[in-house]
């Protein structure tokens, strides 16, 4: 067990070799020594306290029932709210938004005890695949910090990679976690949709979005999974089944799993060194004793088309709430009109507005038939692919992204942006559960083993990455040490 | 396909977003690059397919019509650019 693990830190916690108020001081100084590389927005020191205190007190008065993640601190992105705490969406139109309540995600966290030390940098309203679409600038990737960490968790993954906290909260709408996950060289899980309330984050493709973790170990991601995860009568699309205990799956391997290999996802424009290393993968599951074949899911050309139009359909009417009247910026004119032109105008940073654009495209009068109902109709289509994949095998393993990190500027043309995400958005418009854990290096940068699940199988994803993690060594591999930057341990 | 410049604007003034001049045109032809690549979707039979608005597989969530705690005034109004007295203050609709 590594010592700057929640499984590690936790067990010295208990063996009373170090407090809560101490691991956040040491996570803070650890945050503040990458401060290059910009993963950090602000810190939560007043919250960070109070928690503390209270896990102190939960684990002295109670530690058999004090969960896992008590007294272990944590950052989240950016567009997760906690009351009194400055939220931004990575946006100047939220510059110094304060919400008045806390989200059920990270009240629950709250809850078990976990203390939060930061607040994460991410794409504007989780808009992007680098994190260079971040208002407040851009994140250096841990490995090379000349290249992007992915996005739009960016500054999620990069503080776990780093090596500073020991998990993260980040948001997944088209691959938001599982591709900064692969591109850093942590686990980073997207749940099925609706298994996590979205209560208090703010929203970005309300039929897409779900907020996972980042963390080291697979165990970790289960442990904070467990804890966020679960019905809210306060999110009227999160799922009134109940959550499958996930620790009576988590060991029992592969053995007898049939897994399948989305021959489309292993077509063109796989890297060389991201296919010898998931292929690498795919014959230690089999060794591992895992029966591997091919499936096809042929609408997968199509799913780019469909998540571009849906995604920003979907945020051109959430973000109309920006309006500068209720909270936000606000730029005054004399006529109201003008007020609305200015504000959003300069409050949303260009790819911002360019899918409000595209979504409001999609959706006007004459178009929306053409595209938007289409989209639609193609999403039924990807869905349905899915559904009749996982009637021939357990779960889906394929890469993660088709490339690694790449430098900070690669990417100024929206459409080759756009294109990173071809592995990871047909599970976000079936809404499946999906995991990237690190399967190995290319020209010594992090690649991402995806593994896919059926619709609330998300124990089963997990026993299936851990027993790959437990047969590799890449989850302890870190990122070659920088000068001057610590650890959290 | 080609997107027109006053496409761009007509759109942009739908979604109330201010564009400078020089912002128009850089958009128009990313949004066509972006379109064009889009299009394929026409190319997808549907004609038997129905539409899917949501993967959760829930039709309707229903509550009871419970009274519950809210958020009081000043938690509301906390954020507000502009307030009078307990309300949002916001320019004339209508002169």
């Amino acid at each position: 067990m590594s010592s700057d693990t929640v499984a590690g830190l936790g067990a010295r916690l208990r063996r009373g070799e170090t407090d809560p108020a101490e691991l956040a001081g040491r996570a803070r100084g650890a945050l503040e020594s990458i401060a290059d590389l910009h993963p950090v927005l602000r810190y939560t020191d007043d919250l960070a306290e109070r928690q503390a205190r209270r896990a102190a007190r939960m684990l002295a008065e109670s530690p058999a029932t004090a969960g896992p993640l008590c007294g272990i601190p944590f950052a989240y992105k950016d567009v997760l709210c906690v009351e009194g705490v400055e939220t931004s969406a990575g946006s100047k139109i939220l510059q110094g938004f304060i919400p008045p309540y806390t989200g059920t995600a990270l009240g629950r966290l709250l809850d078990a005890g976990a203390v939060p030390v930061a607040v994460t940098n991410c794409d504007e309203f989780a808009m992007g695949s680098s994190n260079e679409n971040s208002a407040y600038g851009p994140v250096g990737n841990p490995w090379d910090g000349s290249r992007v960490p992915g996005g739009s968790s960016g500054g999620s993954a990069a503080v776990v990679a780093a090596g500073a906290v020991p998990f993260s909260l980040g948001t997944d709408t088209g691959g938001s976690i599982r591709q900064p996950a692969s591109f850093c060289g942590v686990a980073g899980f997207k749940p099925t949709y609706g298994r996590v309330s979205r209560y208090g984050l703010i929203a970005f493709a309300s039929s897409l979005d779900q907020i996972g973790p980042f963390a080291r170990s697979v165990d970790d991601v289960a442990s904070v999974f467990t804890a966020i995860a679960g019905h809210d009568p306060r999110d009227s699309t999160s799922s009134p089944t109940a959550v499958e205990p996930v620790g009576e799956q988590l060991g029992k391997g592969v053995a007898g799993l049939r897994l399948g290999i989305p021959r489309e996802y292993m077509a063109e424009g796989l890297e060389p060194g991201v296919l010898s290393a998931v292929q690498a993968a795919f014959a230690l599951l089999e060794k591992l004793g895992a029966t591997l074949e091919e499936v096809s899911l042929p609408s997968t050309e199509a799913a780019l088309s469909t998540y571009y139009i849906i995604a920003p359909a979907e945020c051109s009417a959430n973000l109309a709430r920006m309006d500068g009247v209720r909270f936000g910026l606000h730029i005054d004119r004399p006529s109201l009109t003008d007020t609305y032109l200015e504000t959003r105008g300069q409050g949303f940073g260009p790819e911002v507005k360019r899918r409000i654009m595209l979504g409001t495209y999609a959706l006007s009068s004459g178009y929306y038939d053409a595209y938007y109902r289409q989209a639609q109709k193609v999403r039924t289509l990807i869905a349905e692919e899915f559904d009749r994949a996982f009637e021939k095998v357990d779960a889906l393993v394929c890469p993660t992204s088709p490339i690694v990190a790449f430098p900070k500027g690669a990417k100024s043309d929206p459409l080759s942006m756009y294109l990173c995400d071809v592995l990871t958005l047909p599970v976000n418009l079936a809404g499946l559960p999906g995991i990237s854990v690190p399967c190995g290096l290319s020209e010594g940068l992090p690649v991402g083993l995806q593994v896919i699940g059926p619709r609330l199988q998300d124990a089963r994803v997990l026993r299936v990455a851990r027993a790959y993690e437990q047969a590799t060594a890449w989850h302890t591999q870190t990122a070659p040490p920088r000068a001057g930057a610590g650890r959290l341990a | 396909m080609t997107l027109e410049r006053d496409q761009v604007v007509h759109v942009a003034m739908l979604a109330r977003l201010g564009l400078g001049e020089a912002d128009v045109e850089r958009y128009r032809e990313q949004l066509d690059a972006i379109l064009s690549h889009v299009d394929r979707l026409q190319q997808v039979d549907t004609s038997q397919v129905a539409e899917t608005a949501q993967v959760g597989g829930l039709v309707n969530a229903w509550r009871e019509d419970e009274r519950r705690e809210c958020l009081p005034v000043e938690a509301a109004l906390a954020n507000a650019p502009h307030r009078r007295r307990d309300h949002f203050e916001v320019g004339a609709i209508q002169e």
